[in-house]
């Protein structure tokens, strides 16, 4: 029985300090328009969750990056890495890696939501880094221009992740990826944190409601539809141009062929 | 039965099983057969079952044609025009643009197999010659050509009437003088502005599309902003075209210090920010794929790869320039300004520009 209510009181303790942590962060953002570092962690009750953050590490991440995130020849040192990169690179299964290569890919999550907030406040412990976006902040782009974000959008982000954010290739089998399946948090994760080769776009020179802009345009962008189907992949005349080719051509090339054969 | 004759039994006016039914006149305007090639017949020739068959299979395939043409027309009513369908390959669509789409083009697509399925089965396959005809028009056609020429000459009197000669030569003389004149608008050769842009001395460094004054503690290490130089709004006025926009561009990243293995100048970064044109100097693609661990920049139009650790070097690619850096600093206040123009053209070469 003392088990149990220990369980369950892990549990609420969890969700309750989750809130206050998200309610923390607004409200600071508002005041000061400035990203904040964990704060909660100052909190006692944010102990449970930082406890399991702990243990998840240790059984999950630090393999590769050592029992206290220093890093180890197989990963990099988590100090000063933040929540935020830790919620992006877990929530989109990119942390824990398959396999080492040039790119890291989008996979399945293996934490849930819970573990990976876990994981995002342990790891924030190891020293100050950007903190995960509150909710608030986040929810901004429904109030965005479409406009502003696509001004943005184009001069800050279409040259890797291609103009209908399609992603496209960087150099030695590096890739921008696509943005089709980022949430508006992952999204706004990935500019203040700067993932893998992707450059960072701080809060004070590409500014929340930039950001909030940004979010709003690719979100239009994923669910525009394409009145004549086959977008193929959104990538513009080269593809086009290689399926007109081969595709309209090689059909052409057919019946060319069966009208000039001859018969038996 | 051999399948291999020769071709004069082939082609007979009065065989009624053999020849086109046309008149016997019509027959002889008609190309002759050919001499000397070994015809085969096709079984459509020699079984009537096989001409039966492919006479049914001629008719089902324009009978298709007509079952898609009547699925355009009920479907163009019967679907509505908000239905959505998702087809693999295509992806979510209008149901009735697919349905539409598809049975038109099969409705003309079977009409044409059709055709070409009667003429290789049914239709006769004699190898035909066909004489080419003399390009030269018979003589009396030309001497009549000739006739019509002079006496349009005569008539209109231009023999006698030597001003109307005389003015119309000279019309048609100056005729082609526009042409000439156009070829002014080739130069003039630009002067300076290739060679200049809107950076200089003091000038402050403002973001893109926001224009908002940059501090340098505002940008962490790793991160990218996309630049222009303060007034580019007042230049894009004045001007009344985006050349300057395009000349002007920057970016600026912040490495670590030590990780800058060289510049352009000596300490032209600003506490390991740096600022380097965004034209490539390949054929003037602007360029952004930054990769903030390798300090590489990517060109995404040929590739062309540049190290912005190593004074914007080129390291893959077309380009053979390196990337022009320029030197910033902070003002009074604490904002970002260019301490001087760029050193040396940015963007592309040209002509004129030396080594």
């Amino acid at each position: 029985m003392a088990n149990l209510a220990k369980f369950r009181r892990n549990r609420f303790a969890s969700v309750l300090v989750l809130f206050f942590a998200l309610a923390v962060v607004s409200i600071g953002f508002s005041g000061v328009n400035k990203l904040v570092t964990p704060a909660a962690a100052k909190i006692g009750s944010e102990e449970s969750l930082v406890d399991k953050g702990s243990a998840l590490f240790a059984e999950g991440c630090s393999s590769c990056h050592g029992l206290n995130g220093q890093g180890t020849s197989d990963g990099p040192t988590l100090a000063g890495v933040g929540a935020a990169s830790v919620h992006f690179q877990v929530s989109t299964g990119r942390m824990p890696m398959a396999a080492p290569g040039a790119q890291v890919m989008r996979k399945a999550p293996s934490y849930n939501e819970e573990e990976t907030l876990a994981l995002a406040a342990y790891v924030a412990t190891f020293g100050p880094g950007p903190a995960i976006p509150s909710e608030e902040q986040v929810n901004e782009w429904q109030n965005a221009s479409v406009s502003e974000g696509g001004e943005l959008f184009r001069t800050n982000c279409a040259q890797c992740h291609n103009f209908a954010g399609s992603g496209g290739a960087l150099t030695n089998g590096k890739y921008a990826p696509s943005l089709g399946q980022a949430t508006p948090l992952q999204i706004y994760e990935a500019m203040i944190t700067g993932p893998q080769s992707m450059p960072i776009f701080s809060d004070e020179t590409l500014t929340p409601e930039s950001k909030a802009a940004i979010i709003r345009y690719i979100q239009e962008l994923n669910k525009s539809e394409n009145p004549g189907g086959m977008d193929l992949g959104r990538l513009g005349p080269v593809t086009e141009g290689l399926v007109l080719w081969v595709v309209g051509l090689g059909v052409l090339i057919i019946f060319a062929v069966w009208i000039g054969a001859r018969v038996r | 039965m051999t399948n291999k004759f020769d071709i004069n039994n082939t082609f007979d006016p009065d065989n009624e099983n053999q020849a086109p039914k046309v008149s016997k006149e019509v027959a002889t305007k008609l190309p002759t057969p050919a001499k000397g090639v070994d015809h085969y017949l096709r079984r459509t020739d020699t079984d009537p079952k096989a001409a039966k068959r492919a006479e049914r299979q001629v008719a089902a395939f324009f009978g298709a044609s007509s079952l898609f043409t009547l699925i355009f027309v009920v479907s163009f009513f019967a679907i509505p025009r908000e239905t959505k369908i998702a087809v693999s390959l295509i992806g979510v669509t209008s149901a009735q643009n697919i349905v539409l789409g598809t049975s038109f083009g099969l409705a003309i697509l079977f009409i044409g197999i059709g055709a070409i399925h009667w003429a290789k089965k049914l239709m006769p396959d004699v190898e035909m010659v066909q004489e080419r005809k003399e390009m030269k028009p018979a003589d009396e056609v030309q001497q009549e050509a000739l006739d019509a020429f002079r006496v349009g000459a005569t008539e209109s009197g231009v023999g006698q009437r030597k001003l109307i000669r005389r003015s119309l030569l000279g019309a048609l003389a100056l005729f082609p003088l526009p042409f000439v004149v156009m070829l002014r608008d080739l130069g003039p050769a630009p002067k300076g502005e290739l060679r200049k842009t809107a950076w200089q001395e003091d000038l402050h460094i403002v973001t893109d599309i926001t224009y908002e004054k940059i501090r340098p503690e505002d940008i962490p290490v790793g991160n990218l902003i996309s630049a222009m130089p303060e007034n580019i709004l007042e230049i894009q006025e004045e001007e009344g075209n985006l050349n300057e926009r395009g000349k002007s561009a920057i970016l600026l990243v912040r490495m670590r210090p030590e990780d800058i293995k060289s510049q352009q100048g000596p300490d032209w970064d600003y506490q390991g920010i740096v600022a380097y044109s965004k034209i490539c100097t390949h054929v003037g693609c602007p360029i952004a794929l930054y990769e903030q661990r390798t300090h590489h920049l990517l060109c995404p139009c040929h590739q062309s790869t540049f190290d912005l650790a190593d004074s914007g070097q080129p390291i893959f690619g077309p380009a053979a320039r390196r990337l022009p850096q320029l030197a910033i600093t902070v003002d009074e206040e604490g904002y970002l300004v260019a301490r001087q123009g760029f050193q040396e053209p940015i963007g592309p070469s040209f002509w004129e520009r030396g080594a």
